[in-house]
């Protein structure tokens, strides 16, 4: 036999040695995989997050008529617009001007995919983020505020997109899709709670 | 580059680990652009350490491992952690609370730092054993020292971050040491602190000291350290260097590849070593106030010291040592030489024999006296500096400085036992 | 307790004692603790002047609990909505937490444990303001939350059943736990009142010089309160259970994921160690 430490010896059975490797090399990375998921989650909403994200409620009386109230959920500007009778005629009628105007492709709750984009015609509530780049749009609700055949909706002033007074998107914005509806619902006639609807919390 | 046996004929490691670098492919493109593979067959399967490795060769591995840890853990601590004397406390009752899994990662840094100082001490009382800081080994020996001073302040400083009691007052009490320099102490210490007494000022700077600086030193002098060891390679539990016996290949007879050998054999003991650290992060993260003391769980508070202000188990040996001194200027300089004696052993151990299997009596006796005196001053540092534990810390004080400044002249005078030619070995 | 003429001191010693007197949850829990008191050894009160040796051991009384039973720690949670919330804030602890940790169902949290106003996802804060607890007392009546990592159990426990009449305090009470503490014996309705006996005890000082000094020998009950001993002493350990598991709420999750982590590190490291023995066949 040669002097050396390490000996080339016909004992060593090759293949149990590559399937012990194997098997020790799969649980460690088994054990690997199962210590990143603290590490991982660790980033997600801690409890702190989650109880600022708590669902938000507001008294509805306190809006006039063709008024908009601001309010915030989980860092969000949350609008909620109390329609006149005749804001809620002016959303319909320039269906061909939208890009989405059944809201195929935008994101609300099912009880927002109709044309209002909303529970009631009355309350409009909408996530306050252009879908373009995050601006807050600004409210231009007046017919013709914009130029003579306008009905009506939001102006994001960032970039010019253009929104109608259910949140739908105008044909010519630089964002693609309605603005955003929250999940929310009605604990009682005057009262809105966002964040909660038939799903439970968000 | 192969490793052959003594007939010549190439020894194939049977993992299959490929000797030549491969000629084409995303290997070869890799290689023409950075030296992969020789790092590879030139310090690892190339890197040939002695074979009679005991369980004492573990903990250099496990530092590496541990520190891999405590960056990671720390790192995220940091994500989550607010610096400053309103918001530290507060966070860190966040993190353990509301952050997922934050109990898990300030644990894991916790544990970690005692696991730190567990494995380093085992790591340093290998080199006393087998004499691991003789020549030519000397700045090894030392650059290992500069790890753990570096070590003892990123500590130092991290306990201070969680800002309870014990952070500040801890604090205070060494930060006060530096004051005992004559003539620039009080200066020192006000410039240290920032403030007129410990507060905001300090707490913000140990937090970039802690998780920016310290840890840059820590991974360059670790680097520093494992080129410096394979320069001149490793020693073993016989303490003979395996490089005066080669064979006709010019390997040593007594060396074997680091990798596979060693990698799988430190793989298990960092397998053994997370079962013991696990059992204590799961079920025993405190250990009864060794790990996590309880006065830390109070808020700073300037007006109200602790009971039994000590630091961490891991300082209190040293910490006996400064209590034993009546004097506290003085038992603030002995500290210092304390810590600083290990720098020494290199040129004051003068025996013939490098490991303590073939040095006499004498050295034996030394050695496990200054263990006893270490392991007693550690216990008596968390003690009240009172009645018998004050005497006590005395008399082991002495022992302890006895060990370095007689060894000199024991190392010389005894009669050691004949070192074989070859390392004792048996197939395991 | 608060015998203040101050006219906020009065308001808000009425809000407390809104809180404290809670009588639906003060009945529904003195029930619990009487069933559970029962259930235990038959011990009464003693009667006034009964000198029982009662509290020569003080210091070796150990709380005993288990953090892991569950009923205890919700008696230890209404116990402490009852008594201690007037003062003391639990300011890192969550209701909604507590209402998880503990099974208890958001309705119920909010009818008897949460304080009219505030939300479950709210910080369990005591109303009592700071500035005019330190006028009543001298000091904050500091945070609880973490207060039995910091003392651990049996500080606590030594310390809820060792006040005593002391007539040279402005409180009118003592303890033992913690000298010339600036709480007020708020238990004493339930626990009775107690006064301390002391012993003369001479002293060989240095010298040879010998000194007198009072020690305390035993507790002599004075008036017994509306639990007996036994009874109380329940009370006093679902209290410090609510406690420590307030002080680490993440502790049951931490001991059972621990028992996975162990078992898989030594399966890995008994893998580890075959792959080990078979390639240290090669060496000689």
């Amino acid at each position: 036999m040669a002097d050396h430490a390490v000996v080339d010896d016909d004992e060593v059975d090759l293949s149990r040695r590559k399937f012990l490797t194997t098997a020790t090399i799969a649980t460690g990375a088994v054990g690997v995989a199962f210590t990143a998921v603290p590490f991982i989650e660790s980033w997600s909403p801690s409890e702190r997050a989650r109880a600022q994200g708590a669902p938000v409620e507001l008294d509805l009386s306190k809006i006039d008529a063709g008024q908009m109230a601001t309010t915030v959920w989980r860092r969000s500007p949350i609008y909620v617009v109390r329609r006149t009778a005749d804001m809620v005629t002016r959303v319909s009628g320039h269906d061909g001007e939208l890009k989405d105007p059944t809201s195929q492709y935008s994101d609300q709750p099912p009880y927002a995919k109709n044309t209002l984009r909303s529970r009631t015609a009355e309350f409009l509530v909408l996530v306050g983020t252009c879908t373009h780049l995050g601006c807050l749009p600004k409210q231009r609700f007046t017919q013709g505020e914009l130029y003579p055949s306008w009905p009506g909706g939001f102006f994001c002033p960032c970039h010019g997109s253009r929104f109608d007074l259910a949140g739908r998107v105008f044909d010519g914005s630089p964002a693609s899709i309605n603005l955003r509806v929250p999940p929310y619902s009605y604990p009682s006639p005057r009262t809105l709670l966002i964040g909660v609807d038939e799903k439970g919390a968000a | 580059m192969a490793v052959k046996t003594a007939t010549g004929a190439p020894a194939a490691l049977p993992t299959g680990v490929i000797a030549q670098p491969a000629k084409k492919g995303f290997w070869a493109w890799l290689n023409k652009r950075l030296p992969v593979d020789e790092f590879i067959t030139t310090q690892m399967t190339g890197y040939l350490a002695p074979k009679n490795f005991n369980i004492w060769y573990f903990f250099g591995s496990l530092a590496l491992a541990v520190l891999a840890l405590q960056l990671l853990s720390g790192i995220y601590l940091t994500m989550f952690y607010k610096v400053g004397e309103a918001t530290s406390f507060d966070s860190v009752e966040y993190i353990m609370r509301e952050v997922n899994y934050g109990w898990l990662i300030r644990y894991l840094h916790s544990t970690g730092a005692s696991a730190f100082f567990i494995v380093v001490y085992l790591h340093m009382y290998r080199a006393l054993l087998y004499g691991s800081y003789r020549a030519p080994r000397e700045l090894l020996w030392l650059i290992g020292m500069l790890v753990y001073l570096a070590l003892m302040a990123e500590a130092f400083m991290g306990y201070v971050l969680p800002w309870g009691n014990m952070s500040f007052w801890g604090a205070q009490v060494i930060v006060n040491l530096f004051g005992t320099i004559p003539g620039i102490g009080p200066g020192l210490v006000e410039w240290i602190r920032g403030d007129y007494g410990i507060a905001d000022a300090t707490l913000n700077r140990f937090f970039a000291l802690h998780v920016a600086l310290i840890p840059l030193a820590l991974l360059l002098l670790v680097v520093l350290h494992l080129t410096a060891l394979h320069e001149v390679g490793s020693n073993n539990p016989d303490g003979i260097e395996i490089h005066k016996k080669v064979g006709p290949d010019g390997k040593p007879l007594d060396g074997i590849p680091f990798h596979p050998y060693y990698t799988v054999k430190d793989i298990f003991g960092v397998g053994v070593f997370s079962v013991l650290f696990a059992i204590v992060v799961f079920f025993v993260p405190t250990l009864g106030g060794l790990f996590l003391e309880s006065p830390n769980f109070e808020p700073a508070n300037p007006l109200s010291t602790p009971e039994h202000i000590a630091p961490v188990w891991y300082f209190t040996p040293y910490y006996a040592i400064l209590r034993a001194v009546p004097d506290q200027r003085l038992g603030a300089l002995l500290m210092l030489l304390a810590v600083s004696a290990f720098l020494f052993l290199p040129w004051l151990d003068r025996s013939p024999v490098k490991s303590i299997r073939y040095k006499g009596w004498m050295s034996r006796t030394a050695l496990t006296l200054f263990t006893v005196a270490f392991i007693a001053l550690g216990y008596l540092g968390l003690q009240p500096a009172e009645g018998l534990y004050v005497v006590l810390a005395r008399i082991f004080a002495v022992i302890y400085f006895l060990f370095f400044l007689l060894m000199p002249f024991y190392t010389k005078l005894e009669s050691v036992k004949p070192v074989p030619e070859r390392v004792i070995y048996h197939a395991h | 307790m608060r015998t203040d003429a101050d006219p906020s001191a009065r308001r808000c010693a009425a809000r407390g004692a809104a809180r404290l007197r809670r009588l639906p949850l003060a009945a529904a829990l003195l029930a619990g603790v009487l069933v559970h008191g029962m259930a235990g050894a038959a011990e009464d009160a003693a009667a006034p002047g009964e000198v029982a040796k009662y509290g020569a051991d003080w210091q070796s009384w150990h709380a005993n609990t288990n953090v892991t039973d569950m009923p205890s720690v919700q008696r230890g949670a209404r116990n402490f909505v009852s008594f201690c919330l007037g003062c003391h804030s639990l300011k890192y602890a969550r209701w909604s937490r507590v209402g998880t940790d503990l099974s208890i169902p958001t309705d119920l949290l909010q009818k008897d444990l949460l304080p009219p106003g505030d939300k479950t996802t709210d910080y369990i804060l005591t109303t009592m303001p700071a500035k005019d607890a330190e006028t009543w007392f001298g000091k904050t009546p500091p945070d609880l939350t973490l207060m039995l990592r910091a003392r651990g159990r049996d500080y606590v426990y030594q310390y809820l059943k060792t006040f005593y009449v002391d007539p040279t305090r402005q409180t009118g009470a003592n303890n033992l736990r913690l000298p010339a503490t600036a709480m007020p014996h708020v238990l004493s309705e339930l626990e009775g009142l107690k006064k301390a006996v002391y012993r003369d005890e001479m002293n060989k000082g240095e010298g040879g010089k010998s000194t007198h000094e009072q020690v305390f020998d035993h507790f002599e009950t004075l008036a017994p309160g509306r639990l007996s001993e036994t009874e109380y002493d329940g009370f006093v350990r679902d209290t410090v259970n609510f406690l420590d598991y307030v002080s680490e709420p993440t502790q049951a999750a931490r001991r059972a994921l621990g028992v996975w982590v162990v078992l898989f590190l030594l399966v890995f490291t008994w893998l580890a160690w075959l792959v080990k023995r078979e390639y240290w066949k090669d060496v000689h």
